[in-house]
């Protein structure tokens, strides 16, 4: 945390690799819209990463906004509250966004948005109360990977964690979620950063932003000064894809590398969402679980891009009708961000905790290129934020060769894209970085 | 609604390709086939045709031949035809011309596995052979700006400057500095204006198709060398970068995808090593020229460049530590 300019931090160590994607933040100026309750929603059990939820609810039963419909007694787990009131009309298998058939309990709108009488803000004294509080509201990262954050928060007592690094990065394409919640909730992030400073007793908070969105840089740099005891910082990161990954977040804001396979907690570190930070404020503040998210709905092929708030559950083709429908043909859509966001087989499937966006695209921006051979050019490499070579890894992983695999290091791999973005050959070496990690997988279940 | 796509993410892409980068490289070598022109006569267009023309067409009959799909779309064969055609004399025989490519494509090129997979350049591959075969035809060098003053009919005949080249020697029997720069010298059609080859090298570099540290590190130790050869002697060490085929190799022929290294510090090992062989066999070899040698050996140690070079991937250990964590646990 050396170079301080205005008040402003840099990156301490630029991080190596990553690739220049086009921004198209064409919704940053667009105040969040508020969605008129859909007639239904859809809550799959499985929201997060760790193990699913079990229904709590049967067919019949009514529910209120904001009440417990799902939980697990999984530590790595987050339960499941109803985002509308109504009547539970089923309990079955849903497909969703990634094509798989998960349970999940759907719920008819009875348009009261009835509140549950349970709902209380609770007492947050100590690490234990806050973590409770944090499990109970259901939270998970609402940055894209949807890891429970009451594991996250519930820091190690033997490790010494002394920096909170807050994600304000956004650094895919079209996203502008994080970027609205600075401008619109900075109360909520401020007090979330405050709370978790006084309950876990961070020594450093970092808040990083990328240097293309200076209203936001504006706004938090306020956060940082409001407290006069100099522990907020902002520290804004060139506009580089994708400087919001975790361990190149922590690199940058401490200069610590996060050791192959450990987590940012092994090298003193937490980093979250910015958007999750606001959460736990709010939580704390009105006792409310996560029942909505806001949206980016942009892309080529809709009619009125926006910043939307839906209700948990919603289907994907209610959000778009609500953004004016499609005003061409869409020939891909994708929940989440072009470069790591999965692509819809069709429009009916339900908004997770973790989506943070739903782009569709007419033509252009998706064309695939062709697929060629190899020319050994390198921009792979150069691509790589984890120092990879991954042309190299693509032949090993086409020959099961799991033990040079793992000196390769793929298990480092956090399939950012940046390797396939940059390949001339039109490689789809993302695939191929997943492929590697299951010949690992599956040799070390034969062991 | 129509299907929808459904594929693995990333869903964008860089606009760079395969032919695009290929096409690039064509664009650069441009300014130096009108030089070629301009100072060998329209006999170098020929030979450049009829180079390119013999590479696109034994990839084509080889690729059939081998039951492998089609690939000239890529154009990296025009760019094969391109750089032999350069490294010939302009009075070659179009038959050896068609020899010479047909054996860079089907013998260097595709019998490794075609682009990419080449272990050599293809380029200096079929250059090489050709030296080989046909030796007094490929040192029959063309005395410049001769060929509109009798028609071409009666091209004279020249030496290279590096073959009287000594240091502290006499360079009044040499073209001026200048007139090497611009290519008004005897070589090969494509490598003697340097002013062309330079201009192209601009180019792919702006267009990011070659990064700049292997053409700097090759002239930059060929200079460094030469000037401590000729004991400080400048007009020596820079008689010895314009001459031969320096520039076009270490601009068009070292930075070559496939037989190059991956990293920048692998780049560096091998341009420099490229620098040191090239001075070596011009200083004391019994051949007037090193550089097409120079880069084949370099090509050959490439794989051997890459596995000391390899990057630490992030965040992992560094292997002697490990080795010797292993002994003290066992």
């Amino acid at each position: 945390m050396s170079k301080i300019s205005d008040g402003i931090l840099k990156a301490v160590k630029q991080v190596k690799g990553g690739v220049l994607v086009d921004h198209h933040k064409d919704t940053k100026d667009m105040a969040t819209v508020r969605i008129t309750p859909p007639e239904r929603v859809i809550l799959p059990m499985q929201q997060h990463i760790g193990a699913p939820c079990v229904p709590v609810v049967r067919v019949g039963d009514h529910v209120d906004v904001g009440q417990l419909i799902a939980d697990s007694d999984k530590y790595v787990s987050a339960p499941i509250h109803a985002s509308i009131s109504g009547k539970v009309t089923s309990v079955a298998d849903v497909k969703v966004a990634n094509g798989r058939m998960v349970p999940a309990v759907t719920i008819e709108n009875d348009g009261e948005m009835t509140l549950f009488e349970g709902i209380a803000p609770p007492t947050v004294n100590n690490k234990e109360d806050l973590i409770k509080a944090i499990r109970n509201s259901g939270l998970v990262g609402l940055g894209g990977a949807g890891f429970p954050s009451h594991v996250k928060f519930n820091l190690p007592e033997d490790k010494e964690i002394d920096t909170l690094v807050i994600n304000a990065a956004e650094c895919e394409p079209f996203i502008t979620v994080d970027y609205r919640e600075c401008i619109e909730n900075t109360r909520n992030i401020v007090d979330g950063v405050y709370l978790l400073k006084k309950i876990l007793g961070f020594k450093n908070i970092i808040i990083a932003v990328e240097d293309n969105k200076p209203d936001a840089i504006k706004i938090l740099k306020e956060i940082a000064d409001s407290h006069e005891d100099n522990v907020v910082k902002v520290m804004t990161l060139k506009s580089k894809y994708p400087q919001g990954a975790e361990k190149m977040m922590v690199q940058s804001a401490t200069g610590r590398i996060v050791p192959m396979g450990k987590l940012p907690a092994d090298v003193g570190c937490v980093v979250a969402n910015v958007g999750s930070v606001a959460f736990i404020a709010r939580h704390v503040r009105t006792g409310r679980p996560i029942i909505s998210r806001t949206l980016t709905v942009s892309g080529s092929a809709i009619a009125n891009p926006m910043n939307v708030r839906v209700p948990i559950g919603i289907e994907a083709s209610k959000v778009i009708e609500f953004c004016g429908g499609f005003k061409k043909e869409p020939v891909k859509i994708i929940a989440g961000g072009p470069m790591m966001g999965t692509a819809l087989i069709d429009t009916d499937v339900p908004i997770l905790k973790s989506n943070n966006a739903l782009l569709a695209f007419a033509d252009e921006v998706v064309t695939n290129k062709k697929e060629r051979a190899c020319i050994h050019c390198g921009r792979c490499v150069d691509a790589c934020p984890m120092s990879l070579i991954p042309t190299d890894i693509e032949a090993m992983a086409m020959n099961k060769d799991a033990e040079s695999l793992i000196k390769a290091g793929i298990m480092g791999c956090m399939e950012c894209g940046s390797c396939a973005f940059s390949c001339p050959a039109g490689k789809p070496l993302v695939q191929y970085m997943r492929l590697g990690k299951d010949v690992v997988r599956e040799a070390g279940a034969k062991k | 609604m129509k299907k929808l796509t459904v594929s693995a993410s990333p869903h964008v892409r860089s606009p760079k390709t395969v032919p695009g980068i290929m096409l690039d490289v064509i664009i650069a070598l441009v300014p130096a086939l009108i030089a070629s022109v301009v100072l060998f006569g329209f006999r170098s267009l020929l030979v450049t045709a009829v180079c390119v023309v013999s590479c696109i067409a034994s990839e084509y009959i080889a690729r059939k031949i081998m039951k492998r799909d089609n690939t000239i779309g890529d154009l990296s064969a025009i760019v094969t035809g391109m750089l032999l055609a350069f490294n010939l004399p302009v009075s070659i025989p179009l038959w050896m011309c068609v020899v010479g490519s047909v054996f860079a494509i089907v013998v260097v090129k595709q019998f490794f596995g075609g682009i990419g997979q080449n272990f050599v350049n293809p380029a200096i591959g079929g250059r090489i052979m050709m030296l080989v075969s046909f030796a007094s035809a490929m040192t029959d060098w063309t005395a410049p700006l001769e060929w509109f003053k009798n028609g071409g009919i009666d091209a004279m005949s020249t030496a290279t400057p590096l073959a009287s080249l000594t240091a502290n020697g006499d360079y009044s029997s040499l073209p001026s500095l200048l007139d090497m720069f611009l290519g008004v010298r005897g070589g090969c059609l494509g490598e003697t204006c340097a002013l062309a080859l330079i201009l192209g090298g601009i180019y792919l570099v702006a267009r990011r198709v070659i990064k700049p540290v292997i053409p700097l590190c090759f002239i930059g130790t060929v200079a460094v060398i030469m000037l401590i050869a000729g004991k400080g002697d400048f007009e020596f060490m820079l008689y010895e970068v314009l001459s031969g085929g320096l520039l076009i190799g270490a601009i068009f022929m070292a930075t070559d995808y496939a037989t190059s290294p991956l990293t920048t510090k692998g780049k560096i090992i091998f341009a420099v090593g490229c620098g040191v062989i090239t001075s070596v066999i011009r200083l004391f070899a019994n051949l007037p020229e090193g550089v097409s040698y120079s880069i084949i050996i370099m090509n050959i140690l490439v794989p051997h460049i890459e596995s000391i070079t390899r990057p630490r991937p992030f965040g992992a250990e560094k292997e002697k530590k490990e080795k010797k964590k292993e002994e003290a646990a066992s």
